[in-house]
């Protein structure tokens, strides 16, 4: 492995170096727990685009077979109305995964511009700062049930009411850390070559706080899967003919007593997701930390 | 040195003073600095002392919620900096006057490629495109002599040495001409061969391109090999001040003879123990009126802790601020350096 102090390069090496930033990355697909984790995750991805070839409706109800055993068209069986688990389960996998991305992208770009605004900004910052401290005295399931509540129910609603608890921790990471950056000799040398405020937020602080970003966002997916099926189980997510994970177990509560498989193939759906993907942000955090960058991957 | 020449850089009468309500610290007081066209003026003291302040100050630099900057007068080229706008010294800050920093280390973004940073600062200042910005990049690596510069461009800085990262902050320093490089111990934190490497283009490139550099630095050894005059400061003033030749051969304030008898002599390499300055730098919160030496000076007297000591002048162009300036050259006109000087 090429340590970073190595002996100069030749210009052919040099033309196909790579950014130190995908150059740590690198150093992931070395890493067996990394890739059967990130290969999990892209079957899960596969499995929600492709879910309409794989299974069948997931919505079509048949009360003649209600709670029925596996079948060749229903391998999992049927639930209390008859309709098949199995493409229940695959169509769901579409929820967690577009709630989980889009909450880690919708949480990450407000909380990178608040973040970095509360950073250069004494005043500004302060109060930012204060309204975030508010904002985390709630529990983010509370806020997010209160949100849902109070907007049209549907998949948008559940995004933006699992986005909000998630700024805060992302502002107060951002802001910490565009501090820290802000206090390196680099900005100060580039405001001493003249810089203006923009070209140091946007050339400097910006690009060297992302690597936390990436991380925390990751951990912000993990929470908003999590968070969608506790909000579908409590009946305030998605509406109940959209199949998602949470959903199903809230409707598996009833018959949990001679039917506890109908609880178990989502439950098992949502912890390996949840698992793979906080494997992944661990991994990605201590591949971007620039204090393990010269390490080699356990 | 002719003396008919304005200074480039003009500094009268600069004091700041950092302080919250509680403790005020007087970081500089009555400063007075003049680097002339093509010179090389080193700025030499103690840590603690000033010298990165008085260079922050000159840019502006300063946070001005905790620092107090009172001057007659910071002027470059006739260009007023010390009431310019934020705008204005934005324009002369890396344009007019390039700065290079002690740690080479961390001075360059870790995200971006030396050329990259070096095009910036050009794009910046001048607006060309892309492409003339990259060509002056390389234009630049090659002037400050990186071996393969074409392959260095593209290359991000830990990917290099201490001592190629304190050329490519040189070669941002001067990518776009600057009347002044103001050099802040930029050889502090690089190994005794590149900093004499270091001293040796910064010296070059003054000659080859005309420019003056205020040279902060703590080591006499690179001011007697690179400086043609010098600015002695100690706890925030300047106490002695004149060519190198003169302040080295008829050193007339204790400070400066305490510096110079502190330095390893030729010759004399079984000497134990090198001679040191007693005592500790005074505080710099509530000063005395009065020499800020005089707890440390070998010549004190009574009178040194009258009052602030005048500036006298032992000879041309040599300035000094001390009541006995001939007490202590008369003690060390026979020692090896002034000696070596004379």
């Amino acid at each position: 492995m090429a340590a970073p102090n190595s002996p100069p390069q030749t210009v052919a090496a040099a033309r196909t170096r790579r950014r130190p930033f995908l150059e740590s990355l690198a150093h992931l697909r070395r890493d067996p727990t990394t890739v059967v984790s990130a290969a999990i995750l892209v079957l899960f991805i596969l499995i929600a685009i492709f879910a309409p070839l794989i299974a069948g409706d997931p919505t079509a109800l048949n009360p003649i077979r209600r709670l029925g055993p596996p079948a060749p068209d229903a391998w999992l069986g049927t639930d209390q109305l008859g309709r098949d688990v199995y493409a229940r389960a695959v169509y769901g996998t579409r929820v967690s995964l577009i709630v989980g991305g889009a909450v880690a992208v919708l949480a990450a770009i407000p909380g990178v511009a608040i973040g970095i605004y509360a950073s250069m900004n004494r005043v500004g910052g302060a109060i930012v700062m204060r309204l975030v401290d508010a904002l985390m005295a709630i529990p983010a399931v509370l806020l997010a049930i209160a949100l849902a509540a109070l907007l049209k129910p549907g998949l948008p609603t559940l995004i933006i009411a699992i986005s909000i608890p998630e700024i805060p921790r992302m502002v107060r990471l951002v802001r910490s850390v565009a501090l820290s950056v802000t206090a390196q000799p680099y900005v100060t040398a580039a405001i001493a070559a003249g810089s203006s405020r923009s070209r140091l937020v946007f050339r400097h602080i910006l690009p060297n706080t992302l690597a936390p970003v990436i991380v925390q966002a990751t951990y912000a997916a993990a929470s908003a899967i999590i968070a969608s099926a506790i909000l579908s189980f409590l009946g305030v997510g998605t509406s109940p003919e959209v199949p998602s994970w949470g959903g199903m177990m809230a409707d598996a509560r009833g018959f949990f007593r001679f039917n506890p498989e109908l609880m178990f193939y989502p439950g098992l759906l949502l912890s390996v997701l949840l698992l793979v993907t906080n494997i992944l942000g661990d991994r990605l955090s201590d591949a971007l930390d620039p204090r393990k960058v010269t390490q080699k991957m356990p | 040195m002719t003396n008919d020449s304005d200074p480039i850089l003009d500094v009268a009468g600069l004091s700041v003073r950092f302080g919250a309500r509680t403790e005020r610290v007087q970081a500089l007081d009555d400063v007075d600095i003049q680097v002339r066209r093509g010179e090389i003026l080193a700025l030499v003291g103690e840590s603690g002392c000033g010298k990165s302040v008085t260079a922050m100050a000159i840019l502006g630099l300063l946070p001005k919620r905790t620092a107090r900057i009172d001057a007659r007068r910071i002027t470059l080229g006739g260009t007023d900096l010390h009431g310019a706008s934020d705008r204005s010294l934005r324009r002369i800050r890396g344009n007019r006057i390039g700065m290079i920093f002690q740690d080479p280390m961390t001075s360059l973004n870790p995200v971006h490629t030396v050329g990259g940073q070096i095009a910036e600062i050009v794009r910046q200042h001048r607006g060309v495109d892309r492409r003339t910005a990259r060509s002056r990049a390389l234009e630049m690596l090659d002037l400050v002599r990186i071996p393969d510069a074409r392959g260095r461009r593209d290359a991000y800085p830990h990917e290099l040495s201490g001592g190629m990262r304190q050329r490519v902050m040189i070669a941002m320093a001067l990518a776009c001409d600057p009347d002044l490089l103001i050099a802040d111990e930029p050889t502090t934190a690089l190994d005794v061969t590149v900093q004499a490497q270091i001293m040796a283009l910064i010296a070059d490139l003054r000659r080859d391109l005309g420019m003056s550099v205020l040279l902060i630095t703590h080591d006499l050894g690179v001011v007697a090999e690179t400086a043609d005059r010098l600015s002695v400061m100690y706890a925030g003033r300047i106490v002695e001040e004149g060519t190198v030749g003169t302040v080295f051969s008829r050193p007339s304030h204790g400070y400066t003879a305490g510096l110079l008898g502190s330095l390893p002599a030729e010759g004399k390499r079984r000497q134990s123990r090198l001679a040191e300055i007693p005592g500790a730098v005074p505080r710099l919160s509530d000063p005395a009126p009065a020499c800020a030496f005089a707890d440390r000076c070998a010549y004190v007297t009574a009178d040194c802790r009258a009052g602030v000591p005048p500036v006298v002048h032992p000879g041309p162009g040599h300035r000094c601020r001390c009541i006995r300036p001939d007490a202590v050259y008369a003690d060390l006109s026979q020692s090896d350096i002034v000696r070596a000087w004379q």
